[in-house]
């Protein structure tokens, strides 16, 4: 998703916390870009008057942000500990075999992103699968291509 | 009375005419576990259809009452009635409720319990919703809730969490006003002798930590809220925010009095967005009616909550790490001392405490410390929320008085775990250890946990039975804190991927004896080694299963064999001929078309017997958790086979 | 003040660390992160010592342990000994080609190693570079990822711009990992792709201070550099030419 320069000052000026500016800044860039790209990176340590290094080590350090394109549609099967007792991996190993990806990747039709995220604290319908913050609990591993289907081929229904 | 008196009276007022309407009230749990259950739906048809049927209701979400295991929970309060409490709502049942509400009766199916009078735990008082006898069930009286003492969580479930006059109306900022009325030192005193310790899993005295952070000079002092909830299966937090964010507020705002300090910040994971959107919602509200702001109810006090995002670290819930990451770095801990209380954001003082722990200072200012050391244990005062996950009957969360058993907990209230044999119980996460079945007559506290290898921790209670490896549990915590380690300390770092080296050997039965004895020196040296918290517990897991569970990991060193038959290739799954019922179920659920039947006499079902191939077996183990009869078996690779050929 | 190390009784500063402490009287602790020029970070663990006494004796880094009175400290107990082999042997397994990492361990007694080798065999990310490139106001290098993905790297794994040359990370780099080279009026550092320009004599013609260094100096710290436009070699000819001149003509400095 391309955003101009113009657009990422602008995103930095709207925000105006008194703490935790910086991944506020980076949360917002993440959503509209879908990662972050080097130049939004570049310019806003130009703005906030940081190291470029420092901003870059925050960029890589947090799991909620990308320095790759993400797909149309995250897809995160929650590996938490109950999840993982109710047969996470099974689930995952079902959801990498459908959309043809590995965890961490996207497909290449750019639609889906895989990821694997603990917890997303709905352990009581373990194992929970969530697509684009919506919750799909008590999975099991022949449900996955009836889940997917309601987003496949563009936006959810 | 004075105006900030007069806004809370009439708060209170509004609030109480809208938690028990002149017309019958619906809620429903829309929190997110209740979403992910399907509540949105519910919440939807009965808008729709109350509208359809004309029918006047009040329709209103509320967070979770606990028992997550039956969402979607909604509840009918019909005026001069019982409060109706039904669990696994569907569309059928709703309809069921609204013919209810539109004069016939209401339905009986999946109704978990009644309610006959609501506690108002900060002032004491009960109100009667009916003049009806009592008959069953009770909500209070079912075992799911009978053994609970609902202190942090006494809102959930209950109120709007959007509407500050019903957290008004059950007490809400009565503590705030009370508070503003006495002098810092007392709140300090009073928090003090309460006994209160952190709710986030460290358990240190909370009065003395703000001690601590009143005591040093200078007039910028911040007070953080702990809402980064990292670990895997625990998640209270999320649900007294989503469900009572008030309550969070009011004790940070109460807390920054006491301390000095004019800014609080909560932090809170963005894997919860429904509880940032909910906290926002608060503050704005609060600042409203002035118990946030400028001045706040007349006292001359000034207080401002900021809500910053944790973008996916669990190492961030270490106190220094939070810090660095809400000042723009990356999450690194540093040594300590300085603590946080010296120097934390921007060098100033300050007291970082848990969501439970500040949602339990309104109940203390209000009830007195005296009224909360008269609950616990000697050690560990209060109660204690614990998040209910894995091989259970009945997941959810549940509040209980520190000090009932783990047995009152997990079989008593949570009903236990079904067919298998219970096994463990993992309290305090990726942090903490496992406590076997045979132990189960522990009390909760902070110190019979530590004692037993493990730690409260924030509260996660993960239930394992005999399907679980040990050994499996330990990696899977392993592979976690290696995952979210920040790197930095050479112990840690570097530490748990060794240690995950020899597990995954041990897993994969390519180790050997000296192994395990080089995976304790490991855990050992980081454990006393590492910079921060994340990697002195890191060990956790593997020191409490080598305590309890040697003998599974010999099995798998010395036999190759996983005997809960987990660890794939280290095991065969069997079928006794004898236990066999002829149901075919495990040939259903088999993922591999691997199960078969033999002796398949037309008409004579019972002589029907089922066999696994094992060429084609692909140790899924549908089969295991599907059979009602336990016929299915786990046996060593070279094992006798059971089944008849 | 007064701290016990090892049953020693040591009057001390308010300010000192233990490990300044234990220095000054000749107790040897192992360190590798720690750097004289630079705050404490406690990245290696290996300066850990024991406080307090039997089962209440806490395990702390000695560089960032300020000396507090009656402080009791270990420098040598069992279970510091044991601590010191483990993290030793971490270290082994992921510099195992660094001389001072093997020269550490054959002080320490830590023999064959144990555990699997992992890394790139250099560097142990004790963060020195980091912090002197960052002290220095530099900045051209950061860590990046975490866990045992974390790495010392510039921005976006592409070439360190910011680099003046200064060679401060090379210098203090206690496991000789980094290695910067010139070549045709260049300075290279291999490590980042950090490329350079150097200034050249304007006697001799020779490529000798890297191009932005003095400039950053001076804005930095001030430091102005008589000569700036020679290289060092030929500034000493031109001071011994004068001091020659003055000998012969008995002039005053």
């Amino acid at each position: 998703m391309y955003v101009d320069d113009a657009e990422i000052r602008d995103v930095i000026a709207g925000h105006q916390e008194r703490n935790g500016r910086v991944t506020a800044i980076l949360e917002d860039l993440q959503q509209r870009c879908r990662y972050l790209p080097e130049q939004a990176l570049r310019i806003v340590a130009g703005e906030l008057g940081l190291p470029l290094t420092q901003l870059y080590g925050v960029a890589t350090f947090f799991a909620a942000f990308s320095l790759e394109p993400q797909g149309q549609h995250l897809v995160s099967v929650c590996h938490g500990t109950a999840c993982h007792v109710k047969g996470a991996g099974r689930v995952s190993e079902s959801l990498e075999r459908e959309l043809q990806v590995a965890i961490g990747k996207t497909t290449g039709d750019g639609q889906f992103t895989l990821k694997s995220v603990r917890c997303l604290g709905c352990c009581s319908l373990a194992p929970v699968v969530s697509i684009d913050g919506r919750a799909y609990g008590r999975m099991k591993p022949d449900t996955v291509e009836a889940v997917l289907s309601d987003w496949r081929g563009g936006d959810r229904r | 009375m004075n105006s900030a008196e007069a806004v809370l009276e009439s708060l209170q007022r509004q609030g109480l005419s809208s938690l028990y309407p002149d017309r019958i009230r619906i809620t429903v749990g829309r929190a997110t576990c209740g979403l992910a259950a399907g509540a949105d739906a519910v919440y939807q048809y009965i808008r729709e259809e109350a509208d359809r049927r004309r029918l006047d209701l009040q329709i209103v979400s509320t967070g979770c009452l606990g028992w997550c295991q039956q969402e979607p929970l909604v509840t009918v309060q019909a005026p001069g009635r019982p409060r109706l409490v039904y669990g696994r709502v569907d569309q059928a049942l709703t309809g069921e409720i609204l013919d209810g509400a539109g004069g016939g009766s209401f339905p009986e199916s999946r109704l978990i319990g009644k309610i006959y009078a609501d506690e108002v735990l900060l002032t004491g008082q009960r109100i009667f919703l009916t003049g009806e006898p009592e008959s069953g069930p009770v909500l209070d009286q079912t075992s799911f809730y009978a053994p609970q003492l609902k202190v942090v969580t006494r809102n959930c479930g209950y109120i709007d969490p959007g509407s500050i006059a019903e957290y008004a109306a059950r007490g809400g900022y009565r503590a705030l006003w009370k508070a503003l009325q006495a002098q810092p030192e007392q709140i300090i005193d009073e928090i003090t002798a309460s006994g209160l310790r952190g709710r986030g899993g460290g358990g240190y005295p909370t009065g003395r930590k703000w001690q601590a952070t009143r005591r040093q000079p200078g007039d910028v002092k911040y007070v953080i809220c702990n809402a980064d909830e990292g670990d895997p299966g625990a998640y209270m937090d999320r649900s007294v925010l989503e469900g009572d964010p008030h309550t969070v507020l009011e004790g940070m705002i109460i807390g920054g009095y006491a301390i000095g300090a004019r800014s609080g910040i909560i932090y809170v994971r963005s894997e919860y967005p429904l509880a940032v959107v909910r906290l926002q919602e608060a503050i704005g509200e609060a600042n409203r009616v002035g118990a946030l702001g400028k001045n706040i109810f007349g006292s001359g006090f000034d207080f401002q909550i900021e809500v910053v995002k944790g973008q996916g670290a669990f190492v961030c819930g270490e106190e220094t790490a939070m810090i660095a990451a809400i000042e723009g770095k990356a999450g690194e801990p540093h040594p300590r001392p300085p603590y946080p209380s010296e120097a934390g954001l921007g060098g100033k003082p300050t007291c970082i405490n848990n969501v439970e722990t500040w949602a339990n200072v309104p109940p203390i200012i209000m009830r007195g410390s005296g009224w909360f050391t008269g609950i616990g244990t000697e050690s560990s005062k209060g109660t204690k929320v614990f998040a209910l996950v894995g091989e259970i009957s009945n997941n959810g969360l549940v509040e209980v008085p520190m000090g009932t058993t783990l047995r009152q907990v997990v079989v008593d209230a949570a009903g236990g775990a079904g067919r298998f044999a219970l096994k463990a119980v993992q309290t305090g996460g990726p942090s903490g250890g496992c406590i076997p079945a045979g132990m189960f007559d522990l009390p909760v506290d902070y110190e019979a946990l530590t004692g037993a290898g493990s730690i409260m921790g924030s509260g996660g209670m993960v239930v394992m039975d005999e399907r679980t490896c040990m050994v499996d549990v330990a990696r899977f915590f392993l592979s976690f804190t290696r995952d979210e380690s920040c790197g930095k300390c050479m112990a840690c770092r570097e530490g748990t991927w060794q240690m995950l080296q020899i597990l995954d050997r041990i897993a994969e039965g390519r180790a050997v004896m000296e192994d395990l004895e080089l995976l304790e020196r490991l855990a050992l040296a980081v454990r006393d080694a590492s910079l921060c918290g994340l990697g002195q517990t890191a060990p956790s897991p593997v020191l409490s299963t080598l305590r309890y569970f040697r003998d599974e990991y010999e099995a798998h060193i010395r036999d190759g064999f996983c005997p809960a038959g987990v660890c794939k290739g280290l095991f065969r799954l069997v079928i006794d001929q004898e236990a066999c019922t002829g149901c075919g179920r495990c040939a259903r659920v088999c993922q591999a078309e691997a199960v078969s039947v033999i002796g398949d006499v037309a008409g004579q079902e019972t002589a029907k017997k089922y066999l696994v191939d094992q060429e084609r077996c692909v140790q899924c183990r549908s089969c295991l958790d599907a059979c009602a009869h336990r016929a299915v078996r786990v046996i060593p690779r070279g094992g006798a086979v059971v089944d008849a050929d | 003040m007064q701290i016990d190390i090892n049953g020693r009784t040591i009057p001390v500063q308010a300010g000192q660390t233990v490990l300044d402490v234990a220095r000054e009287e000749g107790i040897w602790i192992p360190t590798l992160c720690h750097h004289q020029g630079l705050e404490a970070y406690g990245a290696c663990r290996l300066c850990l010592v024991e406080t307090g006494s039997g089962d209440r004796g806490r395990i702390v880094a000695s560089c960032a342990l300020h000396v507090s009175d009656g402080l009791m400290v270990g420098t040598d107990s069992p279970r510091v000994r044991e601590i010191r082999e483990m993290i030793m042997q971490l270290h082994l397994a992921v510099a195992p080609d660094a001389p001072r990492v093997r020269e550490l361990a054959q002080q320490l007694g830590v023999g064959q190693p144990v555990l699997a080798r992992h890394g790139d065999g250099q560097c142990t990310l004790c963060g020195i570079c980091v912090r002197v490139c960052r002290q220095v106001g530099a900045n051209a290098i950061g860590f990046a990822f975490r866990g045992s993905r974390r790495q010392v790297t510039a921005p976006f794994g592409a070439r360190a711009a910011g680099c003046l040359g200064c060679r401060a990370c090379e210098e203090s780099c206690p496991t000789g990992a980094i290695v910067f080279s010139e070549s045709g009026g260049r300075l290279f550092g291999e490590h980042w792709q950090s490329d350079v320009p150097l200034s050249r004599c304007a006697v001799c013609g020779r490529a000798f201070a890297p191009q932005p260094l003095p400039g950053h100096l001076q804005q930095r710290y001030g430091l102005e550099f008589q000569q700036a436009d020679r290289c060092p070699e030929c500034r000493r000819q031109q001071a011994a030419a004068s001091l020659t001149a003055q000998a012969r003509y008995n002039l005053s400095p």
